[in-house]
């Protein structure tokens, strides 16, 4: 029984550190969040979140080694995502800029 | 001498789970289900998405409500569900790691340790919903009031959403729970080698997806508002 000759195996010290890592993040994000930053408490919650996801999808998700048709599919999806949030939020955001002739 | 497990996995007309006929190489089909799998969590993304676009727009538009709101939460019991959640995933990886290694006992015993840390995730939820029922804080209820605002309208949008969107990734945890069980009786069958463990690969990707959700969930709805003066 040998491993599949592509398959990449990362070593369990690697997945030990993105956990450290993950759980680090979260505690960070917990007590940042008590701190006043303004507007930016948002932006600095949201920066934590995506560097997590990134661990997550890069290591435990194995998308460093997956195909190009992969990260292109993923990527795809995120556009979509990217797309939704992007053209709903500017529609809701700039309603009242000008007025509307009748209303 | 072919064992009821290799025959299962090597089949009696030399197709096998690891190489289907419809695929030129094991290495292809493995391709084809990881790609598969990412198209459907792409589908689940979009789901999500809805629901996030939703909770902004209503966040900006009711911000003192919302914000009355989301620190009425318990922050100390979503950062611990946090890291339970995050320790799941590490021992989902390591069972697909297992998998790799053809190490079944080693599946096994990081698969049971998933499902324990995904069913204390649920568990600790389903502590946090009992406590907003009991805080009146759920929308529905008659006696339904959230202190220190007038706009109880707003207020019950916040916990509808809230509701709703922890409501679906425990619905999602709750397949993923599903899913575990059946994958630790048939590893324990011997269903699975280095040669074919796709289905835990799979479902790895699944557990790991839930967990990115939580990711965003968490700070949106625990944390974002917490500096702004009582």
């Amino acid at each position: 029984m040998t491993p599949h000759t592509s398959e990449h195996i990362d070593s369990v010290k690697t997945y030990a550190l993105v956990l450290l890592a993950l759980l680090g993040l979260t505690v960070l994000t917990t007590l940042v969040a008590f701190v006043d930053l303004g507007d930016f408490s948002v932006v600095v919650a949201l920066v934590i979140a995506v560097t997590k996801m990134l661990l997550v999808a890069l290591f435990f998700m194995h998308v460093r080694y997956s195909t190009k048709l992969t990260r292109l599919v993923i990527l795809g999806g995120l556009m979509w995502l990217a797309i939704l949030l992007l053209l709903t939020l500017s529609d809701f955001f700039t309603r009242n800029w000008i007025g509307v002739p009748g209303k | 001498m072919a064992s009821e497990a290799d025959l299962k996995l090597h089949g009696e007309h030399g197709e096998s789970l690891a190489l289907r006929e419809q695929f030129d190489t094991a290495h292809q089909q493995k391709d084809a289900s990881t790609l598969g799998m990412w198209v459907f969590l792409i589908t689940e993304v979009m789901f999500f998405g809805g629901m996030f676009a939703a909770y902004t727009i209503y966040r900006a538009t009711y911000p003192t409500v919302f914000a009355i709101a989301s620190t009425s939460l318990n922050v100390t019991v979503g950062a611990i569900n946090t890291c339970v959640l995050l320790l799941s995933s590490f021992t989902m990886v390591m069972a697909v790691r297992a998998g790799q290694l053809g190490n079944r006992k080693l599946i096994v015993i990081f698969l049971i340790l998933t499902l324990l840390f995904g069913i204390t995730f649920l568990g600790v939820k389903a502590y946090e919903w009992t406590e907003k029922y009991n805080e009146h804080h759920m929308p529905g209820q008659v006696a339904f009031h959230l202190e220190g605002t007038p706009l109880q309208g707003p207020a019950k949008l916040f916990f509808s959403l809230y509701f709703a969107m922890t409501g679906l990734h425990a619905l999602h945890m709750v397949v993923g729970v599903g899913i575990l069980t059946w994958l630790i009786f048939e590893t324990r069958k011997g269903q699975y080698s280095a040669e074919y463990f796709t289905p835990i690969d799979i479902s790895g990707l699944y557990w790991h997806f839930v967990d990115v959700i939580w990711i965003f969930l968490f700070p949106l709805l625990y944390l974002i508002d917490r500096h702004l003066p009582k």
